[in-house]
């Protein structure tokens, strides 16, 4: 008896102590962004762009509407093509064709960030060199096999009478699609592209180059742009205390950025 | 008539976005493997190659491939163990009202970009294991993997950490919605029998759940290799072999980070790219294998 | 909630469609943008002078310079996915060749600095051959007998020298290597000269490496008891501390303006034409009683014929370089880089003057 009370005990230490062992470092984590990013907020952070090194003031407007221009630019690439895969997938009739499309796809959710961005490399920047568009290309590659996954499951969520009333009443199938089942599903299909969102945001690896980099506004798609991720990363490497601080400030814009997606995603569905 | 050709249009759509995967696929390997064509001329000597010294033209990857494995397979093991854990503690242990606020606290911390805990790890933690727990490691030098020393922090060991802690909720929150899929009525038989709690998860939960909690293991595992920045910011980038965790290493996807935009030189350039096909490869051979786990075990169940 | 749902989605997709046309838009009238990429030598200059640069053009002309390592400068100048490259090296032959038409124009010459982190008091003294048994991994404490013979007024801690070198392909590497190859037989034999190098297996764990001038100068500064090589505005810039140096006349000097100048004087008038290879241009352990032995130009890497950018753009980059090499000048000494020598900027105008497009 004493022995399974021991056993009893140990497993409740060891769940709590691993609870404990985790929670410290990622709370961590969050604090010191809080603590080291709030001194940096300042206006001009957010509407300056930055200045030369060694020169103290300026702001990262610049990454913020270069990771603005990248998520945007991201969204209108991947949104169609997972969508319309999505649909394929599970709107019309099984073949091999489409197990292949899934395990496909289901392979390609493990292609590791930086691979992406060695691809766009390859493909796009080394004909028309760095630029927004090849970061979001690079952002597509891993943002499209996420959504069609999310997607393909929320489509399937909707109970296939519904679909067979519309189809019985003579409605046409891609009226039945876009129409019942879309709408349907839609609160789920947006979660889903919100966590792709935010996940994609938070990458820097894709960006390192494809998107390169720009100190500047970008006035176009075809010009490199700069990214917060990219910024945090550049300015945590640097020497300057002054850009130390600038990269705590960004990770705390991006931080809120991207729990604030994911807190915003979880109150609708847990709502739903 | 009308009908039919709304009907078709939508089908082309659906089908030639859905086709556009396999092109994409294709196109991501052939890419990968004609830009990489001059460092396969030799064969396997480029993997197992041991020395990577662009200025001589000695391009080995097996420092990265090492480095790649070695963090990562730790980061895993540390992570399935306390991801496991955690997940008892949210399903079987913990009181209700906090179970749902622990659990929606982890799922977010699994958001944060991994650049910022790079920088984390830069500041707060190699400062720390330089510090703090070198020094206590180094009672257990006796052992091959604790017999080196960092002198910066910047270390295999700084890595294995900070990936253990970004990959931790992932498996964490996996292995918790594994554990709740237990049949409630199972664990009640069990417990009217007089088990303890330890009897039931043990002999229950787990063998009930270690499909799903294998599944978020293989899923954290994929994460934990092919990780670039933080683990970029705190390894020490430096290829060489060592069983000591409390040295420098290098990863396949950190050399690809450091090097890819500055490798003059065809041969550097595609032996990059072949690394970057090498990672790509062994990323995808783990998805697919843990996916036929799953699979098998399915169909044994 | 469904409906609540879907605004929200729909409201944050048409925000950042908004911010994105907004952005677009911005750009009022034409503003062009020059693309380069390259060295971390000259970074902090040349981003002094886009910032500058910025202003004299109201704006019209953005230099969006990022600092990727010589290296990364020559080849994504010969991928033609950049407007300029820049490189502390000059191009080795067979760069040269694969790059057809390409000119060298020095924009700037520097200092390379022995940083180090260590609590004494006054300065460290090191020699050439003293730097290249470290970095050989032969001497691997800081009171090893032959830095205190250089040293005989510091006290010397006795703890591990940790290592610092380049990770990326680099120009200051190539500047160092061929400093030591220059001083030191044995390193020249075993390591050679290059953008990069590795470690030998003597240095072992002592080893770090870093990304970039800004990750070696964030290297050292954290971790005490650690040596690297970095530009000299980095050092003074961040606070660090770094060594008087042996120089060939045999005088302990320290890096500055002065020092970097006399260096340089000893290479002016024997120039090759901005569109000859300029590999084997060097200034490291020149001559002169008061010359700084780690010194080198940087090259900013451009194509003469630029038929295959936009006439406009093309125009704006002659533009830009013309001012960079003459006007521009007058910043760098704030930065503690040094202006050009007369000699080499009339070789850059006429450099410049061959540039067709």
């Amino acid at each position: 008896m004493a022995a399974r009370r021991l056993k009893d005990n140990a497993l409740t230490i060891y769940s709590i102590l691993s609870l404990v062992v985790i929670a410290i470092p990622l709370l961590h984590i969050i604090a010191t962004t809080l603590i080291n990013g709030a001194q940096s907020l300042t206006p001009e952070f957010f509407t300056s762009l930055p200045k030369p090194p060694g020169e103290e003031g300026g702001g990262v407007a610049n990454a913020i509407q270069g990771t603005a221009i990248l998520v945007a630019l991201t969204m209108l690439i991947s949104v169609p093509a997972a969508l319309l895969t999505a649909i394929y997938l599970s709107e019309f009739p099984e073949s091999r064709l489409r197990d292949l499309i899934r395990l496909l796809n289901d392979t390609f959710m493990g292609t590791p960030s930086i691979v992406a961005g060695v691809f766009a490399y390859t493909l796009l920047v080394t004909k028309f060199g760095f630029s927004a568009l090849a970061g979001a290309f690079a952002l597509s590659v891993l943002a499209v096999p996420m959504m069609v996954k999310t997607m393909e499951e929320a489509l399937k969520l909707v109970p296939t009478d519904i679909r067979e009333a519309g189809l019985s009443l003579g409605i046409r199938h891609w009226r039945v699609v876009t129409s019942i089942v879309l709408r349907t599903a839609m609160p789920a299909i947006a979660s889903g592209v919100l966590l792709t969102v935010a996940r994609i945001s938070g990458e820097t690896a894709p960006l390192l180059f494809t998107a390169f980099g720009n100190p500047n506004f970008a006035t176009g798609i075809l010009e490199p742009v700069s990214a917060l991720p990219l910024m945090i990363y550049v300015y945590a490497i640097s020497p300057y205390p002054d850009w130390h601080r600038k990269a705590w400030g960004a990770s705390l814009v991006l931080m809120i950025a991207v729990l604030t997606i994911n807190l915003i995603t979880k109150y609708k569905l847990r709502r739903r | 008539m009308k009908r039919a050709r709304g009907d078709r249009v939508f089908w082309l759509l659906a089908f030639f976005s859905s086709l556009s995967v396999i092109v994409m696929f294709t196109l991501l390997f052939y890419e990968l493997l004609s830009n990489s064509v001059p460092i396969w001329k030799d064969g396997m000597s480029f993997i197992t190659g041991m020395v990577w010294d662009p200025l001589k033209g000695l391009f080995g990857a097996f420092p990265f491939i090492y480095g790649t494995l070695l963090t990562a397979t730790f980061a895993i093991l540390l992570s399935t163990f306390l991801g496991v854990g955690i997940a008892i503690f949210l399903s079987e242990i913990a009181p209700s009202s906090l179970r749902v606020i622990i659990s929606s606290i982890i799922e977010l911390i699994a958001a944060i970009p991994s650049v910022i805990i790079g920088l984390w790890g830069i500041f707060v933690l190699a400062p720390f294991v330089r510090d703090n727990l070198q020094p206590l490691l180094q009672h257990l030098s006796f052992i091959p993997l604790f017999s080196g020393k960092t002198l910066s922090g910047l270390s295999m060991l700084t890595a294995i950490l900070v990936l253990t802690f970004m990959v931790t909720p992932i498996v964490a929150a996996i292995a918790r919605e594994a554990l709740l899929m237990v049949p409630e009525d199972l664990k009640e038989a069990l417990y009217s029998l007089g088990a303890t709690r330890y009897e039931v998860v043990r002999h229950v939960c787990i063998p009930y759940a270690r499909q799903g909690i294998f599944g978020g293991v293989i899923l954290g595992y994929g994460r934990a290799l092919g990780e670039t920045m933080a683990v970029t910011m705190v390894i020490g980038n430096t290829p060489s072999i060592s069983a000591s965790i409390l040295n420098p290493g290098y990863t396949m996807a950190a050399v690809i980070a450091n090097e890819f935009t500055e490798a003059t030189g065809d041969v550097y350039l595609s032996a990059l790219i072949g690394i970057a096909l090498l990672l790509l490869l062994i990323s995808l051979a783990v998805n697919l294998v843990g996916r036929m786990i799953v699979w098998k075990w399915q169909q044994e169940g | 909630m469904k409906k609540g749902m879907k605004m929200t989605s729909i409201a944050i997709l048409i925000s950042l469609a908004l911010l994105f046309a907004g952005c677009a838009g911005g750009g009022e009238g034409e503003r062009i943008t020059i693309t380069g990429a390259g060295a971390t030598f000259p970074y902090p200059l040349i981003a002094k002078w886009a910032d500058e640069y910025d202003k004299i053009t109201g704006g019209k002309v953005s230099i969006n310079y990022q600092s990727i390592g010589s290296g990364g400068g020559i080849r994504q100048i010969t991928a033609k996915t950049v407007d300029f490259g820049a490189s502390d090296a000059p191009m080795k032959p067979e760069e040269f060749e694969k790059a057809k038409g390409i000119l060298h124009i020095p924009e700037t010459i520097g200092a390379v600095v022995i940083a180090y982190n260590l609590p004494i008091e006054g300065r460290l003294k090191l020699s050439g051959e003293v730097l290249a048994d470290i970095y050989l991994g032969k001497i691997t404490r800081w009171n090893d007998r032959r830095i205190a013979e250089l040293n005989p007024d510091i006290e010397l801690p006795d703890k591990e020298i940790i290592v610092v070198k380049r990770a990326d392909g680099s120009g200051t590497t190539f500047i160092f290597t061929d400093y030591l190859s220059s001083v030191s037989k044995e390193w020249e034999e075993k390591v050679g000269r290059g953008k990069v190098f590795s470690f030998p297996e003597a240095i072992g764990n002592r080893g770090v490496q870093a990304k970039g001038n800004e990750g070696v100068t964030a290297v050292i500064k954290q971790n005490p008891y650690s040596i690297g090589y970095i530009e000299l505005a980095y050092a003074i810039q961040n606070d660090v501390s770094f060594a008087l140096l042996k120089n060939k006349a045999g005088n302990f000097v320290d890096a500055n303006v002065g020092t970097v100048a006399a260096a340089a004087a000893s290479a002016a008038g024997k120039l090759p034409r901005g569109d000859e290879s300029w590999y084997g241009v060097s200034i490291v352990n020149a001559d002169g009683e008061n010359a700084y032995p780690i010194a080198s130009f940087s090259y900013i890497l451009v194509y003469k014929d630029l038929d295959y950018m936009p006439e406009q753009k093309a125009k704006a980059l002659v533009e830009f370089l013309k001012w960079m090499v003459t006007d521009g000048q007058k910043y760098a000494e704030a930065l503690h880089y040094v202006p050009l020598p007369e000699e080499v900027m009339e070789r850059n105008l006429e450099t410049i003057s061959m540039i067709k497009w």
